[in-house]
């Protein structure tokens, strides 16, 4: 069962690396978006300190939304997702497994680009620190969520906007609880709270998602 | 066994669902019509004004029925979504798809009078008073339910699909709620809370009552009427459809 769980993570992940600017992308629209910001709303170093948590996370909630199309619909078109369901193995964790390969490919680039964003927002190092970990904690519990929604949305007319209606409502206590750990530090206080509340809903998101998936692949593809 | 009692089970025939439903809606439409005159009447006349907020407090009697409404008939829509898509009963499926709009629709009044409520108490007609906020997400999770099953031609998956949903949602609710009154308190040093209310007279609680009873009726009818729409749209090649259709003048 391992054997092809990990067949299938790197077939994922060596389709995403042929093809490297689709990931690509989900990075460029997250410095994008993360960019104009000031430009919004001026460029007083203190404001946009106090604005950096939320907007980072905004930025990684919608690019990571925009990259969730992407998680099932290639495999959709040409016939392979169909191939995945007859697969033996239990539907929830080969869901896991497509959803790991989706996250490494465009959840973890999102972290590692986000100390330049966080930066240029004026934030302090520690801050940064804090704010790359609450997003290795939170970017996992988006992809997961977000594979519901890809899942429900799966050969549907304009997908990609419902898909937000779907998704974002969901995304709440992730982009409460990471935006409040960067907080919760800036303003003096620790940030254990925030954190151990987003690993309490990575493990949760991680144990219950890929069977609501998995259910939904399999009406969708029914 | 089978001669005891009512048999349930034979309401979840589409055909005796549509009679039975048929001879209840106007019952309780007409208590629906009778409590709210009612319950309006007492709230608007009868019951003093408060001593703090004078007569802007009487959309309590509005707002509170409603947001209570939007808040259980999401869990209700969960459910029978829940049931219709583990045990494949079909007028499980036809009441979630119903309640939903109903549902929108209370959440919205609650919104709505909750800001004509705020203006003249908090000065200002939205603040993101943490009830508030979780309102607001209860109205987007109404929407992303309804859209998906508009958006998916097919009736049967686009039940099964807003199903997973809907479950998905209403395990989601409890946590979005408490994250939200944790954000809240975090960010406002001094949140506004709605206040508490001074150990409430019982001509208010009962009018209270009253009006959320109203609701009930409001509910049960219309998401009746709704389901019976959708149940002849789903089943209009059955034979029990063409018959009733045939005995209308």
């Amino acid at each position: 069962m391992f054997g092809t769980l990990m067949a299938l993570l790197r077939r994922d992940l060596v389709l995403a690396l042929r093809r490297p600017q689709d990931a690509l992308t989900v990075v460029g629209f997250f410095v994008v978006v993360v960019s104009l910001f000031p430009l919004g709303v001026g460029p007083d170093p203190e404001f946009l300190r106090s604005l950096a948590p939320g907007v980072l996370w905004v930025a990684a909630l919608l690019a990571t939304m925009l990259s969730l199309e992407r998680l099932f619909s290639d495999d959709y078109r040409d016939g392979s997702l169909e191939q995945l369901l007859l697969v033996p193995e239990p539907l929830g964790l080969l869901v896991l497994t497509k959803t790991v390969a989706h996250w490494l490919i465009t959840g973890l680039p999102l972290v590692l680009i986000s100390p330049l964003l966080a930066l240029q927002l004026n934030l302090r190092p520690d801050e940064i620190v804090l704010f790359m970990l609450a997003l290795l904690l939170g970017t996992p519990v988006l992809s997961l969520i977000g594979a519901v929604g890809a899942a429900l949305t799966l050969g549907l007319r304009g997908g990609g906007v419902l898909i937000a209606l779907l998704i974002l409502p969901l995304y709440v206590p992730p982009l409460i609880l990471g935006a409040g750990a960067v907080d919760a530090v800036m303003h003096g206080a620790s940030a254990q709270a925030h954190l151990s509340l987003l690993g309490a809903l990575m493990v949760f998101a991680l144990f219950g998602t890929p069977w609501a998936t998995a259910a939904a692949l399999r009406i969708m593809l029914d | 066994m089978a001669d005891r009692g009512i048999q349930w089970f034979r309401f979840t025939a589409p055909a005796n669902f549509y009679d039975l439903s048929g001879r209840l809606i106007p019952w309780f439409a007409a208590l629906t019509v009778a409590l709210f005159a009612v319950g309006l009447y007492l709230g608007l006349v009868v019951a003093p004004p408060d001593y703090q907020q004078g007569d802007s407090y009487r959309i309590i009697y509005i707002h509170v029925p409603t947001a209570w409404m939007g808040m259980f008939l999401y869990v209700l829509m969960a459910v029978y979504a829940a049931i219709g898509l583990i045990w494949r009963i079909k007028m499980a499926e036809v009441m979630a798809k119903a309640i939903a709009p109903t549902g929108a629709l209370f959440t919205f009044l609650a919104l709505w009078t909750g800001a004509l409520w705020g203006r003249p108490t908090w000065g200002v007609y939205w603040v993101w008073d943490a009830r508030l906020t979780s309102m607001l997400i209860l109205l987007f999770l109404y929407l992303g339910y309804m859209a998906l099953h508009a958006a998916i031609d097919d009736r049967q998956r686009a039940s099964s699909a807003s199903a997973v949903l809907a479950m998905v949602g209403v395990v989601n609710v409890p946590i979005i709620y408490f994250s939200v009154q944790w954000w809240n308190t975090l960010h406002q040093g001094a949140s506004i809370t709605v206040t508490e209310a001074p150990t409430m007279a019982t001509i208010m609680f009962v009018t209270l009552l009253i009006m959320t009873l109203a609701s009930w009726m409001y509910a049960i009818a219309v998401v009746l009427a709704r389901a019976r729409i959708e149940l002849l749209e789903r089943e209009r090649n059955a034979r029990w459809v063409q018959e009733r259709m045939e005995e209308r003048p």
